[in-house]
């Protein structure tokens, strides 16, 4: 037994948030890192830590493994500290103990598997689909100009799929997100200073840093890799979404029909984020996989690469579309994005994606506490 | 790989921020240097490991320290706290390096922070590392690697072949085996005796069995012993340490920070017989805190209880373990398996002296006793909310004053006063040079660095010449 197990200030309903509770009494009585973060300060503001201001912690930390190697208790001393692993742990518990549906947080479990799954199968969907409906002239044909793509798909029917399925997921984040929010939330606020301190510090991956030195990953030399690569995938995320708003915008507003010419907003802003989806992920895998096994939660390996080749697979096969949109194979390429991206949406409340929200709102708690 | 068959011009023994400090200093100076470090390379660096600050004059305020803290202020601060047991001259020295050691420990890739919560009062004073002293340690050695310090772990010193005063080699032994290293200089960086405990018995006797050692397990005074042994001026009084009342529960070594209790203050403190000994409330908690390790050290069993109530359980950092709790000061004597009947007749005879006062932490405040032997001079109020808490307390060890003697750079001296030829000494190993007795926060890094670096430069400049 180790001379700490004794010490937690609470029960708990997981053996990970019992020995996060364990470490958080650790660590407040030394308080060493509170420079580093916003763990550490948050964590000074309590004395008791109940299963709320663990997930509210966990979600806190952007796993820069800063703490680690600075502890001075880290294994193998007797105190077995390692924060960056166990908060890692009750972090991606936390999402499936808020998912919404109850009945899909299943899919948090084995995610890796599950999201190849609904991949594969909504990938095979539209290709069959496409196959189905239209006759094999127009899927393999030669499509250009304004409405190109509808010929495959019409265009009401894509927008539906799409916008049911884009509207679900938002839907299921929300509720999971309320959810979280209500357990970690207190004191009340009636500015909007913590929203927009939130979107400075979720934007710019403050807490990504060690507190200034950067990351440790494979050795002990700390570097800004991951945060940068991080930067390249979010970004990316975000113009492709802008990308497709704008589209949107010019469909219904203007009347303006996809494809686009290169040179058009949509087209720009979608190959710019799309490179962005190619980059990040890649070096992000590339960085995942020299991590110091020690400070990262194995058992979560799954659904981490499963998002991050979910962002790469959407760029990869929506800049072969673009690229070979007059060909022969746009249609094939057609249906592999849109089951793509049909997937990812699906997905997205049931993997990797929601730590964005989860984080944006512990850190809007944080500035919040800390007005 | 490490070539032990070559002669380096300057051997440090050590891994701590003496040794890395004298190791950057020797090789920023054109020295080649090997660092030897006992310990395996997890618990590299020793006590420095455990840090967080260091005290440093300063002309003006910096990004992280609150005002200005002249060299005037500092040294009148050793004086009141060793009681004026200092070298003058080496102790004007040190101090007045310190202002350029602050800013090349920065450059050295060490990154500080404001202080720390808990610690406001350190925040002119004292420069905190971010992450604490493991993380600076972290930045020592980055930076002794790229600059091309080779670095053994594991390899203790284990003898010194020391002549008239003129170190040739030191042999380590690793797995078993012993190897000869030979240099042109030596820096002796090892540390203090602390986890000794047969050393520390020459001077507690039996005591000594029931201390509890903060620190690294490593520091043995081997290098020190040697050194000693080999014609090396002795400094400083071999029973004064610095030591701290800590958790009873703490591990026997390395328990660090996390252990330490700031609650005297609140309570009261009794002995095994159930009795009081000291005034609890003589001055504020940072001034006062270092004599606890000694009283209770003095006590039967070496064993105290520190016993308050439910209106002080939150005035003081937490703690790593919980307190024990009782309804009554009876069933907390119970479990504290102290006789009942005096523990309840020590609490209601202090109530009873308690005289009215205006309770203020920050400051002496006039909540007092009257009548009471021994008296609570400060925050002395009534212990009569239940639950009452208790925490038993040991003496912990963080460092030992005794060592070998320098001159102001750092150099050894023999015991028939001269310099000697090639050896110097730097942190706990010498700390008794300038510190006599009592201690003051962040001084235990200031000796380390200032010495280290001055040891460095002048083993290298010696190599050399
Ligand atoms: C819990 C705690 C907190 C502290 N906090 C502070 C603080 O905040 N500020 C402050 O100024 N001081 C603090 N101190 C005191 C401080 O740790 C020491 O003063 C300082 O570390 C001494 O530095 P050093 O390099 O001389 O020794 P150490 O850092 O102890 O290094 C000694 C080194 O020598 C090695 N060694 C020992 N024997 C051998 C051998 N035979 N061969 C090879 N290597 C050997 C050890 O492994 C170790 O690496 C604290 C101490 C403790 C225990």
């Amino acid at each position: 037994m180790r001379a700490t197990d004794m010490h937690t200030t609470a029960t708990h309903t997981t053996a990970a948030l019992s020995e996060a509770d364990r470490l958080m009494v650790v660590c407040n009585s030394c308080r060493y890192c509170e420079g580093l973060c916003a763990v550490f300060p948050a964590m000074e503001m309590r004395r008791t830590f109940l299963d709320g201001d663990l997930n509210y912690l966990a979600n806190l930390c952007h796993s820069c493994g800063a703490c680690y190697s600075d502890c001075q208790f880290s294994p193998p001393h007797e105190f077995d500290v390692n924060v960056p692993r166990t908060l890692a742990k009750v972090r991606a518990d936390s999402y499936q103990a808020y998912a919404w549906p109850r009945a899909f947080s299943g899919m948090f479990a084995r995610n890796g598997l599950a999201i190849s799954v609904v991949a594969a199968l909504s990938v095979a969907a539209f290709v069959l689909g496409f196959v189905a409906f239209r006759d094999p002239d127009v899927l393999f044909g030669t499509h250009t100009g304004p409405g190109a793509f509808y010929r495959l798909m019409p265009h009401n029917a894509m927008a539906l799929l799409f916008g049911a399925v884009f509207l679900y997921a938002i839907l299921a984040i929300v509720m999971s997100a309320r959810a979280f929010w209500r357990d970690i939330a207190s004191g009340t606020s009636s500015n909007a200073k913590p929203f927009w301190q939130a979107v400075k510090d979720a934007g710019s991956l403050r807490y990504l840093d060690g507190g200034k030195g950067g990351c440790m990953n494979d050795d002990d030399r700390p570097t800004d890799r991951r945060k940068h690569y991080h930067h390249a995938t979010s970004y990316g995320f975000l113009l492709c979404l802008a990308s497709t708003s704008v589209a949107t915008l010019y469909h219904y507003l203007l009347g303006r029909e996809a494809p686009y010419a290169w040179y058009d907003l949509p087209v720009l802003l979608g190959t710019l984020g799309g490179i962005g989806l190619i980059v990040g992920p890649i070096g992000l895998l590339a960085a995942k996989w020299r991590r110091d096994p020690a400070l990262v939660d194995e058992s979560r390996f799954g659904m981490d690469v499963a998002f991050i080749v979910m962002l790469f697979m959407t760029s990869l096969t929506g800049l072969a579309l673009l690229v070979l949109r007059a060909t022969p194979a746009m249609g094939t390429l057609l249906a592999v994005h849109l089951g793509v991206v049909f997937a990812l949406f699906f997905t997205m409340p049931y993997g990797k994606f929601v730590h964005g929200i989860y984080r944006f709102l512990a850190l809007m708690q944080y500035a919040r506490e800390h007005e | 790989m490490v070539d032990l068959t070559r002669q380096y011009d300057v051997l440090v023994v050590g891994g701590g921020n003496a040794a890395l400090c004298a190791a950057i200093g020797a090789r920023r100076s054109g020295a080649s240097v090997l660092v030897l470090e006992g310990a395996p390379k997890f618990y590299r660096g020793g006590n420095t490991r455990h840090t967080r600050n260091f005290r440093c004059a300063h002309d003006s305020a910096t990004e992280t320290l609150t005002g200005p803290y002249s060299e005037e202020e500092f040294f009148d601060d050793l004086l009141r706290i060793t009681g004026g047991e200092t070298n003058e001259p080496l102790a004007r020295h040190m101090i007045r390096e310190s202002k350029e050691v602050l800013i090349w420990l920065g450059e050295q890739g060490i990154q500080f922070q404001p202080s720390l919560g808990g610690t406001l009062t350190l925040g002119r004073t004292n420069a905190f590392f971010l992450g604490g002293g493991r993380a600076m340690l972290n930045a020592l050695y980055r930076t002794a690697e790229d600059l091309g310090v080779d670095i053994l772990y594991d390899a203790p010193v284990t003898a010194l072949d020391i002549q008239d005063g003129m170190f040739l080699s030191a042999t380590i032994t690793r797995d078993q085996a012993t190897s000869v290293v030979r240099a042109r200089t030596l820096v002796a960086a090892a540390g203090g005796f602390e986890a000794n405990i047969e050393w520390m018995k020459e001077y507690w006797g039996e005591a000594a069995d029931n201390f509890l050692i903060r620190g690294t397990p490593y520091n043995r005074g081997s290098v020190l012993r040697m050194l000693l042994d080999s014609g090396v001026q002795e400094i400083g009084d071999p029973t004064q340490c610095h030591a701290v009342a800590i958790d009873a529960r703490a591990p026997k070594y390395d328990g660090g920070i996390i252990t330490r209790l700031d609650c005297v203050v609140f309570g009261v403190v009794v002995n095994k017989n159930a009795e009081r000994f000291y005034d609890e409330g003589e001055d504020v908690w940072p001034k006062r805190y270092a004599i606890w390790g000694r009283l209770v050290a003095a006590q039967p069993d070496q064993i105290a209880y520190i016993i308050f109530d439910a209106s002080s359980l939150k005035l003081f950092m937490p703690s790593l373990f919980p307190p024990i709790t009782g309804g009554s000061i009876r069933e907390l004597a119970q479990k504290l398996e102290l006789n009942a009947d005096v523990l309840d007749k020590t609490v209601s005879d202090f109530n009873a002296a308690v005289r009215p006062g205006t309770f203020n932490y920050n400051d002496l405040d006039d909540c007092r006793t009257e009548g009471l032997t021994p008296p609570k001079s400060h925050w002395a109020r009534k212990i009569e909310t239940a639950p009452f808490y208790a925490y038993p307390v040991r003496p912990g060890i963080t460092f030992t004053y005794l060592g070998v003697r320098v001159n102001d750079q750092a150099r050894i001296i023999m015991k028939d006063g001269k310099p000697a030829a090639n050896m110097f000494a730097a942190g706990e190993i010498m700390a008794g040079n300038v510190l006599g007795r009592g201690y003051a926060a962040g001084i235990g890094m200031t000796i380390g660095s200032v010495f280290g670096r001055l040891a460095g430069r002048g083993a290298s400049k010696n190599a050399r010449n």
